[in-house]
């Protein structure tokens, strides 16, 4: 899978700290690509030289192949973290004109903002002033303004803020849907289950840095503890020492629950079969860190080891 | 390109729709109408005739005092107490009394009413009861009135201004100074009002938090621009409108007016007064019209020049305030904090407006002359000075230098633009704002 964006070795300095320092990352193409970070971490100066709202003092994004020019405008959807629009504007109007400074045509634009008002069911919203509009109203109204040009890129800062459940909902549905026909989509937030749900890669910047970058599934890798969870009824001991007893409670009805470290690296099969012989048992699962805990162990300071 | 023209468009077209657009481009020619068709109108509609009752102790005036036709003046035989007393049982308005002693005593005159009296009134009894009075003087010195009234002399100057090639060119400096007068004003309300829309229009774009969006897709300095050019055509339409309109009702105002004097001038005749009287009550309605003055002005600098250069200095001025009030509006996030930054860039237009006072009355001086080439002041001041007369290199000059400061200002306003948009949160310093100016892309 070839890579959309590529942002090599991107510096960015403002008068008292460095925003960026050193950021590498390549989004491939067709992913939903999570940029993860807490408040302050640089993902929004990424996001705005990725924008060619401001220049990186140092490295280069890669767009498709060819260093980002201002001919890539339209090809990248962008919905801001603070976001609005034009309050005293007619939402069909305003969808119009931000479609054509995308580098719309006009009648091509009308065709398409058509259709997504058919499909979103808004279609007496277009002679509606902005300001008469509900906030979810003009949540639905910035994303349709994000994707109207059907770009190849589409970047998402903190998409899910402000949203309602329902509205929440629909916008993931739209990202599916868009992932589907081959778009890129980049997203920056701090809920850690949009990123568990939606993601296929993600990248951590910490403190200006990416501290963490890969495919999910293998940056989940990276951090198991081989540690398992076991519910059994019986009586469980660590004798021969192939694996460390954590911890253990008990649930209902005689079954009990423990967390176990497989110390001594040995195979899961025979690890099972050595707790066949002690305990009766009702489930067998590998713990897999969510990205919840990943972030909260990177971020917090430890698992700088692993990078 | 494409994308400048489509942000012009759409500053241009959200501002014409406002209604508040319509409102101002209608009331103000209007109003210029009003201010001086209400005046005439009012001088030529007081009938109001006042009869005024003169106990003359001293015997001197009777007969001498004419009335008009505003004013009867009419001499009774009764004693002045008497006269009080029987003031609201006669139909006199106004009760005069000159006592015996008047050539001694030229206080002696006491003017009684039911209502209290007009200035006006009260001026023409007392003028009256002084010429008669000077004449009586006059005659007692052994001076003769006739000749006095065949020296009397009035001197009433032309004026040329003569060029190199020796033409000469009379100039009426009253149309001047009205010309003059409106060119600084229109200037100064414009620059201010079309500069604060703009920074007004940055601060929306800023608060409404649809700025990262709009930059997202065209340049900053795309957008800032885009802006004031769409701002400035909204002024000039509105230009456009307000001259068509002043036009068209000072016109019909004017039609009206003299179908007025007309009308008084055929009472007067009915009345027995003499061409000369005529020709001076028309002539002092001529005087009241501005547009008579200015209309004479307009011939002696040609009216397009004047238009060109209003156009050209309106333009220039507008795009060099437009874009540091541009700059003020990316600093700021909303229109109280903006009141701070705007100090120093209303101070000169401010200023200019005080130096144009100064330059109607000097329009030739060295303050005039540098006023109207400093970039900051001389749109305003260079059209002060344009209905006086300006040669043309001098035009030209002021001009260029005020292009070069226009684009001094947009690099400028562009680079603290570009920075300040993404600003939140705490109020900029003017240290800050300064050091954004040297922000690298």
């Amino acid at each position: 899978m070839s890579n959309i964006l590529e942002a090599q070795h991107v510096v960015k300095r403002y008068a008292e700290h460095t925003a960026l320092n050193d950021v590498s990352i390549e989004v491939p193409q067709g992913s939903i690509f999570g940029l993860l970070g807490p408040n302050g971490a640089g993902k929004t100066s990424l996001i705005r030289i990725i924008n060619q709202i401001t220049a990186p003092d140092e490295g280069q994004i890669i767009l498709n192949g060819e260093r980002l020019q201002p001919k890539h405008i339209e090809d990248i959807g962008y919905l801001p973290e603070e976001r609005g629009l034009y309050k005293k504007m007619k939402v069909g109007e305003q969808l119009l004109y931000l479609a054509q400074l995308k580098g719309m045509k006009k009648v091509d634009a009308l065709e398409k903002l058509k259709m997504w008002f058919i499909k979103f069911d808004i279609k007496d919203w277009w002679d509606k002033n902005v300001e008469d509009l509900s906030k979810g109203m003009q949540q639905k109204t910035q994303f349709i303004a994000t994707i109207v040009h059907e770009p190849k890129l589409i970047i998402l800062d903190e998409p899910f803020s402000g949203f309602d459940p329902i509205n929440a909902n629909l916008l993931k549905d739209e990202i599916l849907e868009l992932k589907q026909r081959g778009t890129t989509i980049i997203f920056s937030t701090h809920r850690m289950e949009s990123v568990e749900e939606l993601c296929d890669n993600i990248a951590l910047i910490n403190k200006s840095k990416v501290v963490l970058h890969g495919e999910k599934k293998e940056v989940k890798n990276r951090f198991k503890d081989n540690s398992y969870s076991v519910e059994y009824t019986g009586n469980l001991h660590n004798e021969n020492g192939h694996f460390e007893l954590i911890n253990t409670q008990i649930l209902e009805d005689g079954i009990m629950k423990s967390t176990i470290k497989n110390i001594q690296n040995v195979p899961v099969n025979q690890l099972v079969s050595q707790l066949m012989n002690q305990i009766e048992l009702k489930s067998f699962n590998e713990n897999i860190p969510s990205f919840n805990e990943i972030f909260i162990k990177v971020v917090g300071g430890e698992g700088n080891d692993l990078l | 390109m494409n994308k400048i023209l489509l942000i012009i468009q759409r500053e241009y077209t959200t501002r014409v729709r406002k209604k508040s657009f319509w409102i101002a481009s209608l009331l103000v020619p209007f109003l210029i109408a009003g201010v001086y068709a209400i005046p005439i109108y009012l001088a030529l509609s007081s009938n109001d005739t006042k009869n005024i009752d003169v106990v003359d102790e001293s015997g001197l005036f009777k007969g001498k005092i004419k009335s008009d036709e505003e004013l009867t003046y009419r001499f009774i035989d009764k004693s002045f107490e008497k006269a009080k007393t029987d003031l609201y049982i006669s139909d006199a308005d106004i009760l005069v009394n000159i006592q015996k002693d008047i050539l001694q005593n030229p206080n002696g005159v006491k003017i009684v009413s039911k209502k209290s009296v007009g200035i006006g009134t009260q001026f023409d009894i007392e003028g009256k009861i002084q010429n008669e009075l000077r004449n009586i003087k006059f005659q007692n010195a052994n001076i003769d009135l006739k000749v006095l009234e065949e020296n009397k002399v009035k001197v009433n100057a032309e004026t040329f201004t003569i060029q190199e090639d020796g033409k000469e060119q009379s100039n009426s400096s009253t149309g001047a100074m009205i010309l003059a007068g409106v060119f600084g004003i229109i200037l100064y309300m414009s620059v201010l009002l079309y500069g604060s829309q703009v920074m007004n229009g940055v601060i929306e774009e800023k608060s409404n938090r649809i700025i990262e969006v709009m930059i997202s897709s065209v340049r900053p300095f795309q957008l800032m621009i885009g802006k004031i050019v769409g701002v400035g055509l909204v002024g000039l339409t509105q230009f456009m409108l307000w001259g068509i309109l002043t036009f068209a009702t000072s016109s019909a105002t004017t039609a009206v007016m003299s179908g007025k004097i007309e009308e008084k001038v055929k009472t007067m005749q009915s009345k027995g007064a003499n061409s000369l009287d005529i020709k001076k009550m028309k002539d002092e309605f001529k005087s009241k019209n501005p547009l008579n003055n200015i209309s004479q002005t307009v011939e002696n600098v040609s009216l397009a020049k004047m238009i060109i250069c209003f156009l050209l200095f309106y333009i220039g001025g507008y795009l060099l305030y437009s874009s540091l009030f541009a700059a003020i509006g990316s600093a700021v996030e909303n229109s109280t904090e903006a009141q701070q930054f705007m100090f120093p860039v209303t101070i000169p237009i401010i200023i200019s407006f005080m130096l144009g006072q100064y330059i109607i009355q000097q329009p030739d001086s060295p303050v005039a002359f540098w006023a109207s080439m400093f970039p900051l002041t001389s749109p305003i001041n260079m059209m002060v000075r344009l209905p006086f007369g300006v040669p043309n290199w001098e035009i030209a000059l002021s001009f260029t230098i005020l292009v070069l400061g226009f684009l001094g200002a947009s690099w400028f306003a562009g680079k603290v633009y570009r920075v300040g948009i993404l600003m939140y949160g705490k109020k900029p310093t003017w240290r800050e704002i300064s050091k954004w100016v040297f922000y690298k892309g």
